[in-house]
């Protein structure tokens, strides 16, 4: 073996000269790969490269971890590579009817195992459209409270050629001024921009949250960290893959709370002072026009109804009832008004049991019953559409 | 040794062995690595032992010092002088107490100058009178404690009443006494040099060295958390002509340095996140997902270490010191024997001198001496579960060092068998080349295999994994 002979070799005739050379040049290269970083952003192509779907299964859900290490996933902002790393990037089979699920946390599936999660349960289900398509459903949940996120992923997902939307919401994530919170919105500038310009948001293009980056941030060396993400992420593929296990499964979390305080603000907003303005029901709009003609279905999600300590101020710990009750009748009054195939399941399922670490996080036996409400109303809007 | 440590000695030996003369730039490398033992060491839970474990590595190296000078060497002003500088330097690095963090050079606050001023006194007193001591040295003492120290610093249930009492000692509470926290840097490599130059001071074959030569060869900072474990005879002759730093050597350093922190922060630190461990040894859904994370482990170990070795022998030749190589392309050795002289190769030959050779002639000294046969597998053994033993005193060290101490003896024996075979092949060159890719595919497995034994933490989950391995 010689390969590495120039290693270990004894001395050429180096010079100072030589080395002085190699410095420049290396310093050369180093200044023209960092500006060329800086002028034609390599990180969306690079997100496109992956592993996923080729060399091992693709992720049911998109990567999400605080504790890599342990959950063989991680967060990263680069949607391409979000979204190359994700089941539904693979092509759809030829009798395949194309489910995306759109929402937080609770169908991203915290706490449960992927097969658990509403999307996995589902696929259990063995759905079939009339005309005979098997129902494929994908988890593009991700755990942040944010329609504006939920309309990010969604137009980033539209390229999958969906077959139907199901798009899950909760109050929690109507919050106007809490809409750009997300560090995925805030890592992705641009395309939020765009939305928020396309289809007149409330949302300002100029919000101080957006993260903007200097012309060093834009270099290898200040996107170290970015880049060092794509290649975490393709390489917690392997142990993903081996194991099955894409988060952390805690026994030792914090159940939910049933006993509450005697809070009657929703982030601040008293009765009074609660209008329809405050929530986002401008982003919901523009994700059904985004939609265009694939079928949307709105469902308003499943949270624990409370029996505890001041259960006749809050449904639970996100929400005072006047709160949540004026969100509902909203939403009915906007559903009605648009003409929007919506699906109110507040309160179907009312076991305090159901719910583990949050309100809205099903245990896997719930999570299997809202598939089970779901499932039929799928059905129903899949063979709705293929009769056109 | 993180990227930064390795990065600002670069940076640092760069200028002084260019503008320094010879004779400065070796008080450099000594005042240097007594520096970078405590820069090096990591903080620890048990109060002011993170300064302690350095400063006992400088004492305990005085002392050997003590014990392997020549017959008639004299402790000289030179050696004097140098003892003052150790001395000083401890004592400043004690007022890192004052300063921020970020200005220290100690993991934590070190302990007060007035302290270890008088902690200082009375090592120098306790070591000025045994080295006036001019009776028969108890090497084999010395040794054996050195040893009883690495049982202690090695062995659980040793270091959790270790780590039990030295709490205890500092007022803390020993209920929340582990092993781990008597994380003393450097000190598997540093015992082995110390024990090297005891034992050959005994046959007579250790050169003369001053105070600073030594503890510049023993805790030499390139090379002090990782290796190589050098000869002191070899580096002394390096350290006595130190030359000056060419184009040739700059070249060479530098890329044995950038090779290496390739190696290590590149490609071992991203297989690290897929490597077997105890969690997904156990998560693992089937048999080839299991060898995936295996094969992981074994690269990552490969070029983890071989990466530091890189590193060290890189800045090693930009001080002036050619330290010797530690790994040879191992997973493409045709059989065992030649994985062993390639893989941690200054360890293998450390424990060939001072175990395999020793026990193989007392052996044969003996009235009944052991066959051929019989020979061979007791000094694989012991050699390879001496290797085993270095790493930890765990069952799973054991099995590791047994796995490999009969693997050799096989090869030894199946070697014998199959010479003549073997010098018929070298007129079949095809035939030679497609044996020698079996024996290196073979080889590499053998290994691997013993990979499960080393890197899981029980010997439970060790053999649930063997098992699983093979369940298809």
């Amino acid at each position: 073996m010689t390969t590495w002979r120039w290693l270990y070799a004894a001395d050429p005739p180096y010079r100072w000269r030589f080395v002085a050379r190699v410095i420049f040049k290396t310093a050369a290269l180093f200044v023209a790969l960092n500006l060329l970083c800086v002028l034609i952003d390599p990180l969306p192509a690079l997100g496109k490269l992956s592993a996923y779907n080729r060399l091992f299964a693709g992720r049911p859900r998109l990567p999400y971890g605080e504790n890599p290490a342990v959950a063989y996933n991680l967060s990263l902002f680069q949607l391409d590579a979000m979204f190359a790393a994700h089941q539904v990037a693979r092509s759809p089979q030829p009798d395949e009817f194309r489910v995306l699920l759109i929402g937080d946390s609770s169908v991203w599936g915290i706490l449960l195992r992927p097969e658990e999660t509403l999307a996995g349960q589902l696929n259990a289900a063995g759905l079939l459209t009339a005309d005979g398509r098997r129902v494929r459903v994908y988890n593009l949940g991700y755990p942040t409270m944010s329609l504006t996120k939920d309309l990010l992923l969604l137009d980033y997902a539209r390229r999958y050629r969906p077959d139907l939307i199901v798009w899950l919401f909760t109050l929690e994530s109507f919050d106007q001024r809490a809409q750009l919170d997300p560090a995925l919105l805030q890592h992705n500038p641009q395309p939020v921009r765009r939305l928020i310009r396309t289809y007149g948001l409330a949302q300002r293009t100029d919000d101080p949250r957006f993260v903007a980056l200097s012309w060093w941030d834009k270099t290898i060396f200040g996107r170290r960290r970015a880049l060092a993400d794509l290649l975490r992420l393709q390489l917690y593929g392997v142990p993903w893959a081996v194991t099955g296990i894409d988060q952390e499964y805690r026994d030792d979390y914090t159940p939910r709370a049933v006993d509450l305080p005697a809070d009657r603000t929703w982030h601040g907003l008293t009765e009074d002072l609660f209008t329809p303005a405050d929530l986002a029901f401008d982003v919901l709009r523009a994700g059904v026009t985004l939609a265009g003609r694939t079928p949307i279905l709105l469902v308003n999600e499943p949270m624990l109804i409370s029996e505890g300590a001041n259960s006749d101020i809050r449904y639970n710990s996100f929400y005072p009832r006047w709160a949540y009750d004026a969100y509902r009748q909203w939403l009915h009054q906007e559903s009605e008004r648009q003409g929007w195939a919506l699906l109110d399941l507040w309160e179907a399922l009312p076991d305090a049991a159901c719910y583990t670490d949050s309100a809205v996080h099903l245990t896997p036996a719930c999570a299997g019953q809202l598939a089970a409400l779901l499932g039929p109303e799928i059905v129903r809007m899949a063979d709705g559409a293929a009769g056109g | 040794m993180s990227l930064t440590h390795i990065l600002i000695f670069a940076a640092l030996i760069l200028p002084v062995t260019v503008a320094l003369p010879v004779r400065w730039r070796q008080w450099a490398l000594f005042v240097g690595s007594v520096l970078t033992i405590y820069w090096l060491q990591p903080a620890l839970t048990i109060r002011r032992l993170d300064f302690l474990f350095p400063t006992a590595t400088l004492a305990l190296v005085i002392v050997c010092w003590l014990a392997t000078r020549a017959p008639a060497q004299p402790v000289t002003r030179a050696d004097g002088l140098a003892a003052l500088v150790i001395a000083a330097l401890v004592l400043a690095l004690s007022f890192g107490r004052y300063l921020v963090p970020a200005y220290r050079l100690t993991p934590s606050a070190p302990p007060p100058p007035s302290q270890v001023a008088v902690w200082l006194l009375l090592a120098t007193g306790a070591l000025w009178a045994v080295a006036r001591w001019r009776g028969n040295w108890p090497r084999l003492t010395l040794a054996l404690g050195i040893l009883a120290l690495f049982a202690v610093l090695k062995t659980e249930a040793l270091g959790t009443a270790a780590s039990r009492l030295l709490r205890s000692w500092q007022g803390q509470t020993t209920q929340l006494a582990r092993a781990e926290e008597l994380s003393w840097l450097g000190f598997s490599y540093v015992a082995f040099r110390l024990l090297h130059t005891l034992r050959d001071r005994q046959t007579g074959q250790l050169p003369a060295l001053t105070l600073r030569e030594y503890v510049t060869y023993a805790i030499f900072f390139p090379a002090f958390t990782a290796g190589p474990i050098d000869r002191a005879e070899r580096f002394l002759g390096d350290l006595r002509a130190l030359p000056p730093l060419d184009a040739a050597r700059f070249v060479h350093g530098g890329m044995r340095l950038a090779v290496g922190i390739g190696k290590k922060f590149v490609i071992a630190d991203s297989l690290a996140l897929l490597a077997l461990n105890a969690a997904n040894a156990q998560q693992a859904q089937s048999a080839a997902g299991l060898w995936v994370l295996l094969y992981a482990y074994a690269f990552q170990l490969y070029f983890d270490f071989s990466g530091y070795t890189d590193i060290a022998i890189g800045l090693g030749q930009w001080c002036g010191i050619r330290l010797p190589e530690n790994f040879s392309q191992p997973y493409l050795k045709r059989n065992i024997t030649v994985f062993w002289q390639s893989w941690h190769i200054t360890l293998s030959q450390w424990v060939r001198s001072y175990v395999f050779l020793p026990l193989s002639r007392t052996l044969l000294t003996r009235p009944r001496k052991p066959s051929p046969t019989v020979l061979a597998l007791i000094g694989q053994l012991a050699t390879m579960l001496a290797i085993g033993l270095w790493h930890g005193v765990t069952w799973g060290f054991v099995v590791w060092g047994l796995w490999h101490g009969l693997g050799l003896f096989a090869h030894k024996v199946y070697s014998d068998r199959t010479r003549p075979y073997y010098l018929r092949l070298r007129q079949h060159p095809r035939l030679g080349r497609a044996v020698e890719v079996v024996g290196v595919v073979l080889t590499f497995h053998f290994v691997v295999l013993g990979w499960v034994w080393f890197a899981l933490p029980d010997l439970a989950i060790s053999w649930d994994v063997f098992v699983r391995l093979w369940r298809w």
